[in-house]
């Protein structure tokens, strides 16, 4: 299969890349053709059964070792001890779990009372209401058990990637070889599918919250990481000068210059905790953690699409208090109080805290309303929404939209599509692959592309990855239909940038649990579904990259477009989208990583692709399977991330953007 | 301590940055160019300088944007470590000095200024201030003491709970100031302190400056890339170009005796008679008449006497004792131009 790719630049000398990709894009058609003509050997058609290796076993092999052998397992589980009491504390304070110290549940009406006067000594009246808001809606549509559950676990495990996240980014920027190991395998775990995540926390950490919780902060540590490295990397010369000269000692210097000058860094790295943990911790769901998550997946499970909008509302409004809340954080300057200020005044804000939760804990004594909302007095609406969303879907323009789409898109388009993915011959398509990767990137991508894909083929799983890759594109594509035209037309004027731009954030903030909802409310448990999860999850990056290449063009050159007489689509295409395009590159790549990841969760709606087998590997203890699946989304998504981050790069310098 | 024991004594200080620094100085040969070594792959920030500093002594270092000036003074602080030569600092080798006793000697003797401050974001004025004090481990009682009395000394009473954000960039730069004398340091280092503020602020700042001095009497090396500031605030003058120093002299000297061609363009354009001094123009032995001149007085100031004067030479005293006469002819030559050069 490689000696073909060999073969040309050995035998007659120097040929371009592009020539180079040129003549694999011929040789992987004429293998095509010749597939459809029944003359391609079966053993070039797919890598044969018996010379696929048994990688699961090895790796079965190679974690029992780990467990046992090394003794690994009883350290993690003598690990989980000391976790699952600080999970038992936050669980009695957040919901009432019957464990140590036995205070809780805190009654609701203190909770949000409380978090309204966080919000708004971060940010005034409106996120005062935010997040009183979000509380009281909780509480009053019956979820606060569930949401307490979900947040109790977030305590625990953002506070602990944080501190993880913290001191490796330290290490990794003060020690040269920490950061040369450490970055290979931060970008390989942010590729790398959650279900991968999951099972070696239940093997090494047990069901439940336990494994829930230390998947939910593994899965959240990176970009602290990052973060932390970035941040005090940036930390201005003259102050760690200054530091110096006051004779800090190195404790000194980090604990008092390096770690408070960096303080923005950091605090968007807490930012980015808080929200990667908020968006596993639903996920964990699947290997039994109680919560909001496993709610949602029991409601979508039993078609009660009502009540699981109400859950997905219930999450939203969460991610976005958490989101802002945290952002009003990163850019809160301290500000200095007059001479005199009593003490009182200068920590008002702690004591108010203080005062509406005792406050709001003793009128719930009296009132125990304000302490539970019990069964049957919460304002959850969900048989109604039901038949609205039943009376929506029934409408007669929506019922032949959805039909249609149904019928053509699926029928004539992605079915076809995807038949004639899976009749490529696998060394032909790897050779489409690695052309791409060498057309645009350039040689080491494109050997990555060649050593990667060949895993993928040698794993045995090629058709499962086909499907995905299926999904993935088809996704992307359509996303890219829809969010380009809208981005360009955003970009058009500052106030619509502006509109869309926040949409996309927030959207961005969502756990991708919840773009399911709107999925199989409209198309129901189909392939459509599971497309068009992906394709709103995609869109966003694709839009909000769009928005920011083409905003980010230099006036001057716009400028200069307009007195030359361009006429606004001439702007348009010979000017704006040009030099807009390594930034939409970025986009580009983030939604097609943002689809690898959602492609995997849809496999809830039931997929054939390795989402589905990762997610039958979650109910055994098969670990080894589980790597490979994992291994080969990773391995994909990281061709892609390769070549077009390289593309990108190459295009700034270029156009001398960087 | 001895008197003439030099503050800072720096002899063939070198300073190079590249690869691997230490292995090229050694083999590399003495007359190498700035070009020739850049070629090379290295940059020499510092080349072959001797210099001392006495005590109670203003040096300035002058130069232009990377003439090394900057990497200079942080090899005397040992923010660098120096790639070749000496540095001793009241007769302590600092090159070799292990990380504990640098710490300690900054803790004790040294204070810096920095260009753009290096104040702390997250702490407020006095806690900036206190922070060398906090550094090593003095009370919160008494260090809080010394730093109020610092940042009164520098004129922010009444701002020390606010941060650095809230302040304007000559604040800012009087809690620069304030934090580098908090020790009571020494030997107190200026990198280029008041280049980023502006130009009123700057001359409000040196007198300031120039106050404070009067008042503490420190050992100062301070930079600077503007010819004024330095002829306004030196004992001595260090030009430096391309990481060497091309004189190292007086105002009076650099003005009239210009060692190379570089240092004689830079000082084209200076108003000579602004600089130079009656005692520089001074022939010693040598008795005049009439009344006796300061010593100190510049020709500038004497330019209405000069032109209405008569004597050939007019006596100068230091003080109250007469040092000797100037030729009145001499100091004509430096308000108005040499005759020669009116044509």
């Amino acid at each position: 299969m490689s000696s073909e790719i060999v073969k040309i630049p050995a035998g007659k000398g120097y040929y371009t890349d592009f020539q180079l990709a040129i003549a694999m894009v011929f040789i992987a058609i004429f293998m095509i053709l010749l597939q459809y003509l029944g003359s391609l050997p079966a053993w070039l058609y797919r890598v044969p059964e018996e010379i696929i290796p048994n990688f699961a076993q090895w790796l079965d092999v190679i974690f029992n070792f780990v467990k046992d052998d090394l003794g690994v397992l009883v350290f993690t589980r003598f690990l989980t001890g000391g976790l699952e009491w600080l999970l038992d504390f936050s669980a009695n304070v957040f919901f009432g779990k019957r464990r140590f110290p036995n205070v809780g549940p805190m009654p609701w009406t203190a909770v949000a009372a409380v978090a309204a006067v966080i919000g708004y000594y971060l940010g005034g009246w409106k996120l005062a209401l935010l997040g009183g808001g979000t509380m009281v809606w909780t509480a009053l549509i019956g979820q606060w058990k569930i949401a307490m559950q979900t947040m109790s676990v977030l305590t625990i495990a953002a506070p602990l990637a944080f501190a993880i996240g913290l001191s490796l980014g330290v290490a990794a920027w003060k020690y040269p070889w920490v950061d040369r190991v450490i970055k290979p395998i931060l970008s390989v775990l942010q590729t790398l599918p959650f279900f991968t995540y999951l099972l070696p926390a239940v093997i090494f950490f047990k069901v439940g919250p336990t494994a829930g919780a230390v998947a939910t902060t593994i899965y959240a540590i990176p970009p602290m990481i990052l973060m932390t490295t970035l941040g005090l990397k940036k930390v201005s010369s003259e102050v760690i000068e200054a530091g110096k000269m006051s004779g800090c000692t190195r404790g000194q210097m980090l604990r008092h210059v390096y770690i408070p000058s960096a303080r923005t860094e950091i605090l968007v790295g807490v930012n980015q905790v808080i929200m990667l943990c908020l968006a596993m911790v639903v996920l964990t769901a699947f290997i039994g953690m109680p919560g909001l998550g496993a709610k949602l997946l029991a409601m979508m499970g039993s078609f009660k699409l009502g009540r699981s909008f109400e859950i997905g509302v219930t999450i939203v409004l969460l991610a976005v208090m958490l989101d802002r809340m945290s952002k009003a954080w990163v850019i809160k300057q301290p500000e200095h109080f007059e001479r005199g200020t009593p003490l009182w005044k200068r920590h008002s804000m702690l004591l108010l805290g203080l005062a509406v939760f005792v406050g709001f804990t003793l009128l719930s004594l009296v009132i125990p309303f304000l302490a539970e909302v019990g069964r049957g007095q919460n304002f959850s609406q969900g048989k109604e929404l039901d038949n609205i969303i039943k009376g929506f879907l029934n409408i007669e323009w929506v019922k032949v939209t959805t039909g249609f789409l149904r019928a053509f898109l699926n029928v004539q388009v992605l079915i076809p599509f995807r038949n004639f993915l899976l009749s490529i011959p696998t060394p032909g398509f790897i050779l489409l692959v690695v052309a791409f990767a060498l057309s645009i990137a350039g040689r080491k991508e494109a050997i990555f592309a060649l050593i990667f894909f060949s895993l993928v083929a040698l794993s045995g799983w090629w058709d499962r990855a086909i499907i995905t890759l299926y999904s993935v594109i088809s996704a992307v594509i359509l996303a890219a239909l829809i969010g380009l035209p809208v981005g360009i037309f955003a970009a058009r004027s500052v106030k619509w940038s502006e509109r869309v731009l926040l949409i996309c954030d927030t959207a961005q903030t969502f756990p991708s649990f919840v773009y399911l909802i709107p999925a199989i409310m409209l198309f129901g448990i189909t392939d459509i579904a599971v497309i068009f999860s992906i394709l709103i999850f995609a869109m966003v990056p694709l839009t909000r990259y769009t928005i920011e290449g083409l905003r980010t063009v230099p006036q001057e050159m716009t400028e200069a477009a307009d007195m030359s007489g361009a006429t606004r689509i001439q702007k348009l295409w010979s000017v704006q989208l040009p030099l807009a395009l390594p930034t939409m590159a970025v986009g580009f790549n983030q939604a097609i990583m943002f689809a690898f990841f959602m492609v995997i969760i849809a496999a809830f709606i039931g997929t054939q692709d390795l989402g589905q087998e990762l997610q039958r590997t979650l109910a055994g203890t098969d670990l080894g399977k589980n790597f490979v699946l994992g291994i080969c989304v990773s391995l994909m998504a990281l061709t892609f991330d390769f070549t077009i981050m390289k593309w990108a790069a190459d295009k700034k310098k270029m156009l001398g953007l960087a | 301590m001895s008197i003439d024991i030099p503050v800072i004594s720096c002899k063939n200080v070198w300073k190079i940055f590249g690869p691997d620094p230490k292995k090229f100085l050694n083999n590399m040969s003495d007359d190498m160019t700035f070009e020739e070594i850049r070629a090379a792959g290295y940059i020499s920030g510092v080349r072959d300088v001797s210099i001392d500093v006495n005590k109670g002594e203003m040096l300035v270092i002058m130069g232009l944007s990377g003439s090394g000036k900057s990497t200079l003074v942080r090899c005397f602080s040992r923010l660098h470590d120096v790639t070749g030569g000496t540095i001793a600092v009241e007769g302590q080798d600092i090159v070799s000095m292990s990380e504990n006793d640098l710490i300690e000697l900054r803790r004790s003797k040294m204070g810096m200024v920095f260009q753009s401050f290096g104040l702390l974001p997250h702490r407020t004025v006095l806690q900036n201030v206190a922070f060398p004090l906090e550094m090593r481990g003095q009370d919160k009682h008494t260090r809080r003491e010394r730093a109020l009395e610092v940042v009164k000394l520098v004129g922010l009473e009444g701002r020390e709970d606010y941060f650095p954000r809230e302040l304007s960039g000559g604040q800012q730069q009087r809690v620069g100031i304030a934090r580098s004398l908090a020790i009571e340091p020494d030997i107190w280092f200026l990198d280029e302190p008041f280049s980023a503020l502006d130009p009123l602020i700057r001359k409000e700042m040196q007198d300031e400056f120039l106050r404070l001095q009067q008042m503490l009497n420190k050992t100062i090396v301070f930079i600077t890339h503007d010819f004024d500031e330095a002829l306004r605030l030196a004992d001595r003058i260090a030009i430096m170009k391309d990481g060497a120093v091309e004189q190292c002299d007086t105002p009076d000297q650099i003005v009239l005796h210009p060692a190379t061609d570089y240092v004689r363009k830079f000082t084209e354009d200076i108003d000579k008679a602004r600089v130079v001094h009656a005692g520089v123009l001074t022939q010693k032995g040598v008795v005049g008449e009439g009344d006796a001149l300061d010593a100190m007085t510049t020709v500038h100031d004497m330019a209405r006497m000069l032109v209405n004067d008569s004597r050939e030479m007019i006596p100068v005293k230091n003080g109250d004792s007469l040092i000797g006469a100037m030729p009145r002819k001499d100091a004509l030559d430096i308000l108005l131009g040499s005759e020669k050069n009116e044509f």
